[in-house]
């Protein structure tokens, strides 16, 4: 459960509490000449709490909004922390959460609360293939193993490639994954001579990873010439993000 | 040479000051200096009211007379030209009515259909109609089940009957298959159709992708490579047992796999060993052997079908795609193409042409128009067929020498396209999906 805790500072609540009566107090003339009769002071305003969540369903992964608000308070907690007397957090729990607003003043305590429902996404239909890699690992991998481009006709690495070829070897070396590297081309060329030239594409991109480091053993290579395009535009920019090695964790 | 000149005369119109350098007489086996012969083939009769007959009669007529048609040999008498009465069976053939305008024809095909205790039964004639006082040139008679599939094939094997008759000996090739690549049903499979595109059916329902088919010279067999397993993989398929047969696994890239004519031996390009080189093995995968040993890719073989002494393949050895020759142990490479990006070789029947695909300009960007060509192997001189008409690529001759057919990009789609091997008479024969790579049979 996460709870976004935000601790106000006291003082400051109490010293505006009491600015607040001060203020008042001066407020008041000095009392003339008057009879003795003691007019009861009106009893301090009770204070309100309100809060909401929104949406107040989500699936896990997802945020939602909490808002609240109150009066008349001198001391706001939010499922046990203390936050300011009005405010909204971005939460992301992993599991449905009730976030329960107390506000405490002199006139008593108010509370109230809001349910952020968390629902699992749905779960795919198992089939007889390779064990389903956790959502984590493959967001590192999208995130940190970036694909290599190449010019037309070409396999060699480009100078504007070394980088990511270093960093992408940094990022596997840290773990202990087998990968497959797979080599692409445009939509322009024939068939066949495609199937050669992506494979060509994917062992350039694999000597460039073992001599950055990353152990042979763990690297294998596969070419799907063009018959797997990202897209298929007859446009420089779409020919060449086809030009490519892209690279996939094999269990 | 009528024809030749008029391809000729194509040429000129469209050639730049290279393709003029070229002497384009390239003898391709039609019309070999002589005027086609013109033929009527008459709608044949039914000899009986039996209700079977109409459906099948529809359908030998129309198969009997595109038969004919697209042979490349003969000039066809359209029909709506032909006497009113026409005949059955000789005693009813009237010799004048068709030697004389509006026929005016030099030989007619006829005949009758009948169903005789529920076997198709054809009965057709060829009659040379200038020759009075001898017409006859052949009579045949063929028997069958009832059926449209079989009415079929009669007219394909009467057909053929003609064509091999006035066409200089050479088989006709109405019965001929075609392998291809088609992913209308979402993948790309292995399929096979009649050599006119009837009888389209699907061959292998890997779910996978599949590609390069080609057909074993006895018709038993389809090797193609494959996704499968990973891979590619050349994958084997046995026609006559309907089921897949072992091949070898191998490392890497497999693919482009090609029949020598004797049948005993596979080549195929694999990058088992590094980069992709030409491999030759037999045909269930044993002791491949390598034959060449150039970076930059080795591939697509072809066996010369008239000796299997020589192989036509592409190597990507001095940077783009070039045609190249070679013994077939490897010895004596000579390179065919000189510019621009070439592929997909494919020889003739009779061992002296090769058909192929080419962009003569190729460059960053979008590149120039992708055309069949065919070349002549000795003399290094070539013709080519499609002009500014899509992108064009693997050309695969038929057995017949007359023909190549070929996949075309036109309007986005990859359809397979048929033509006479001089470039004229091109035709889609597949419209499902979109359709690739197709490799005819030996016979």
């Amino acid at each position: 459960m996460k709870i976004s805790n935000f601790i106000r500072d006291h003082n400051v609540v109490l010293t505006a509490a009491l600015a607040v009566v001060i203020i008042a107090g001066c407020g008041k003339k000095p009392e003339p000449a008057k009879p003795q009769t003691e007019v009861p002071k009106p009893p301090p305003a009770a204070p309100t709490a309100s809060i909401s969540v929104s949406p107040n369903s989500i699936e896990r992964g997802q945020s939602a909004e909490v808002r609240w608000s109150t009066t008349n308070a001198t001391s706001v907690s939010l499922n046990g922390g203390y936050v300011s007397g009005s405010g909204s957090q971005t939460v992301s729990p992993n599991d449905s959460t009730t976030y329960n607003l107390t506000a405490k003043g002199d006139g008593g305590t108010a509370t109230d609360s809001a349910r952020l429902t968390v629902t699992s996404t749905p779960q795919q239909v198992q089939q007889s293939k390779p064990p389903v890699i956790s959502e984590t690992d493959a967001q590192w991998f999208a995130r940190n193993v970036k694909d290599i481009y190449f010019d037309y006709d070409k396999y060699d690495v480009r100078d504007d490639a070394k980088a990511t070829i270093a960093a992408d070897a940094a990022a596997l070396i840290q773990k202990n994954w087998n990968i497959q590297i797979q080599g692409h081309c445009d939509e322009r060329g024939s068939t066949e001579y495609n199937l050669t030239l992506g494979d060509e594409r994917a062992v350039a991109t694999r000597d460039a990873l073992i001599a950055a480091g990353v152990p042979a053993n763990r690297l294998s290579v596969i070419s799907y010439g063009k018959e797997k395009p990202v897209c298929t535009e007859s446009t420089e920019e779409c020919w060449q993000r086809n030009r490519r090695a892209h690279f996939e964790i094999k269990k | 040479m009528k024809r030749t000149a008029i391809v000729l005369a194509a040429l000129m119109l469209f050639a730049s000051a290279e393709l003029c350098a070229q002497d384009a007489q390239i003898n391709t086996g039609i019309n070999k200096g002589q005027d086609r012969v013109r033929l009527a083939a008459a709608d044949f009769k039914s000899l009986s009211n039996d209700a079977v007959l109409p459906p099948l009669l529809q359908t030998f007529n129309t198969t009997l007379f595109s038969d004919l048609d697209n042979a490349g040999i003969f000039d066809m008498v359209s029909k709506s030209f032909y006497p009113l009465e026409q005949p059955g069976s000789p005693n009813e053939m009237k010799l004048d009515a068709w030697n004389v305008p509006p026929p005016n024809t030099a030989m007619v095909a006829f005949g009758n259909l009948n169903v005789q205790g529920g076997e198709l039964v054809v009965a057709g004639w060829l009659f040379d109609v200038k020759n009075s006082s001898s017409p006859l040139v052949m009579g045949k008679q063929y028997k069958g089940e009832a059926t449209d599939a079989s009415a079929r094939s009669i007219a394909h094997k009467f057909a053929d009957e003609i064509i091999q008759r006035l066409g200089g000996g050479i088989a006709g090739i109405a019965e001929s298959q075609i392998v291809f690549i088609s992913n209308r049903t979402g993948n790309k499979e292995v399929w096979m159709m009649d050599y006119d595109g009837a009888n389209q059916r699907q061959i292998t329902t890997l779910g996978s992708i599949s590609l390069s088919p080609r057909i074993s010279p006895d018709g038993s067999r389809i090797a193609f490579s494959s996704y499968a397993h990973g891979g590619p993989h050349i994958t084997m398929y046995s026609l006559e047992l309907n089921r897949f047969v072992s091949f070898p696994r191998f490392e890497g890239t497999n693919n482009s796999p090609a029949w020598s004519p004797d049948g005993t031996k596979l080549a195929f390009s694999s990058s088992m060993r590094g980069s992709s080189e030409i491999f030759i093995s037999d045909i269930s995968g044993n002791n491949p052997k390598r034959v060449t040993a150039f970076t930059g890719g080795n591939l697509s073989p072809a066996f010369n079908p008239k000796t299997g002494a020589q192989i036509a393949f592409v190597s990507g050895r001095t940077g783009l795609p070039q045609i190249y020759l070679m013994d077939a142990d490897g010895t004596n490479t000579e390179r065919l193409t000189d510019t621009g990006y070439a592929v997909s070789p494919s020889w003739s029947p009779n061992g002296q042409y090769l058909t192929f695909a080419w962009r003569r300009k190729y460059g960053p960007g979008v590149p120039g128009s992708q055309d069949i060509y065919v070349m002549d192997a000795a003399s290094r001189k070539w013709v080519q067929l499609t002009f500014d008409s899509g992108v064009n690529d693997f050309p695969c001759w038929s057995p017949d020498g007359r023909h190549i057919v070929f996949e075309s990009i036109r309007d986005g789609r990859a359809q397979i396209w048929t033509m006479l091997a001089d470039g004229t008479q091109q035709k889609a024969l597949t419209t499902a999906g979109q359709n690739f790579q197709p490799n005819w049979s030996f016979k």
